[in-house]
């Protein structure tokens, strides 16, 4: 099958490659622009490591095709960090809550949280745990990462983050 | 996993998609969300040769009031139903139903007319527009038509369309002012299709219900009305007595298959129990 030459804009850059019509995005992601940084996990649509940002909208990047992201903007775990190299409110918050034990998830995890937070900048515990629902950890019990969500929507809203009582 | 090989095209009128589809034939698939097709494809479950994507049709998009009509565009996103202030007003058991359709990415990508023309007997929607006695516009090369969500499902994933047709947007009534509304969905985790569900919409005078319709979702072959349940209520306080002859009423037609959600009867008995369940929430809505 003939490729397409596909641009789209990723963190920021314009990057470009060819890619079958088949070729799913995350494989165009990681294989491709060699940033391996967006998860592939169950490949069915369930897991959500593979979620990235596309114009303003979290998707699994396993579930559509290369093709289709033809001139989008793309933010992959990779664009994360703030413009300095520091750790942004949300890679913090996973470290210093402890949102992550085997870190499979946690790209998927951060990129969906990353929209969430755009969305709705002060969620409630049961808005993040419905915002996270196609995300699945399993390691952590959820626990620690909806602190670290909490803990960085605390930073970004400038309010100092309180931990619940257990 | 990898889908099959295929070409991809993207047209950018609806005259142009059915064009394709019509001239490409049974092996092209109109490409939507892609939330159903594109795992059916990895697993080579679906193998089309071609891909007729939806995505650049701008006319497919959007939600807008006509009259005492919502019409909502086939490429409309869950995601887009629920952030339309519109829907919020005068449907909101729409956002109450798609809030329950799997999770939140799928929700951005996934359609309103998708979720309604693939016929998969597990999708919410379609029972919620028999419930709302909507209809659908059916696009093909020679023409339009409108066919009743009631008349459009004929098996599992048979629909009325006819092969090179497209289904373009949904007429919506608006409901009564005061109605009330619920969408009770059983489901086994966050993001499943249900084992049972149920729509109501119904308004109440006088403490007695004047008007209702239920709709039943994966109980079935097809999304049902269940007509018979809702003549049972009409006139009654929704008592207790009432409650159980509905949800009897309602049990009669389904034929849910027996599956990892469970063997048929307790999908009945479930079933019969959203029902009821609905009833109440909605009697409670209504003013």
């Amino acid at each position: 099958m003939a490729k397409t030459h596909i641009t789209m804009k990723v963190n920021g850059a314009e990057v470009e490659g060819l890619a079958e019509p088949r070729t799913l995005l995350v494989h165009f992601i990681r294989e491709n622009l060699q940033m391996t940084g967006t998860h592939i996990g169950c490949e069915t649509t369930h897991c959500g490591a593979c979620t990235v940002d596309i114009d303003g909208m979290s998707v699994k990047s396993c579930t559509m095709f290369a093709v289709q992201a033809q001139g989008s903007d793309i933010t992959t775990i990779e664009g994360m960090a703030n413009a300095d190299g520091s750790l942004s409110a949300l890679q913090e918050g996973f470290r210093m809550m402890h949102g992550l034990q085997c870190g499979f998830c946690t790209p998927g995890m951060i990129m969906r949280a990353h929209r969430l937070l755009k969305e709705n900048p002060s969620p409630t515990e049961t808005e993040i745990r419905m915002g996270i629902s196609g995300n699945i950890c399993r390691c952590t019990g959820y626990q620690n990462i909806v602190k670290a969500i909490q803990y960085a929507a605390a930073k970004i809203n400038g309010v100092e983050f309180r931990e619940a009582a257990e | 996993m990898i889908p099959g090989p295929f070409s991809y095209h993207r047209p950018a009128t609806v005259a142009d998609a059915v064009k394709l589809l019509s001239n490409l034939g049974d092996e092209a698939r109109p490409l939507a969300g892609g939330h159903s097709l594109v795992p059916m494809m990895k697993l080579r479950l679906a193998t089309p040769e071609h891909l007729v994507d939806l995505h650049g049709i701008a006319g497919l998009k959007g939600i807008r009031r006509d009259g005492n009509t919502i019409v909502i565009g086939a490429m409309a996103t869950q995601h887009e139903l629920l952030a339309s202030d519109e829907i919020g007003r005068s449907l909101p058991i729409l956002d109450e139903t798609a809030l329950l359709i799997a999770d939140p990415q799928v929700r951005y990508r996934g359609t309103i007319g998708g979720n309604l023309a693939n016929g998969d007997p597990g999708n919410d929607m379609p029972a919620l527009m028999m419930t709302l006695g909507a209809s659908y516009r059916l696009e093909g090369t020679s023409g339009a038509r409108e066919v009743a969500a009631s008349e459009f499902y004929q098996g599992a994933y048979f629909t009325a369309l006819e092969p090179g047709e497209l289904l373009t947007s949904v007429a919506i009534p608006v409901p009564a002012a005061g109605h009330g509304y619920a969408y009770e969905k059983l489901k086994r985790k966050v993001g499943d299709y249900a084992t049972a569900a149920a729509a109501v919409v119904l308004t109440m005078a006088g403490g007695k219900v004047a008007t209702c319709k239920i709709g039943l979702t994966n109980l079935s072959e097809t999304p049902l009305l269940a007509e018979d349940a809702a003549k049972a209520v009409i006139g009654t306080s929704l008592d207790p007595a009432t409650l159980k002859k509905a949800a009897a009423a309602a049990e009669a037609i389904m034929s849910p298959a027996a599956d990892a959600r469970g063997p048929v009867e307790y999908r009945k008995h479930v079933g019969g129990i959203m029902v009821m369940r609905a009833l109440q929430r909605a009697a409670g809505r209504a003013s």
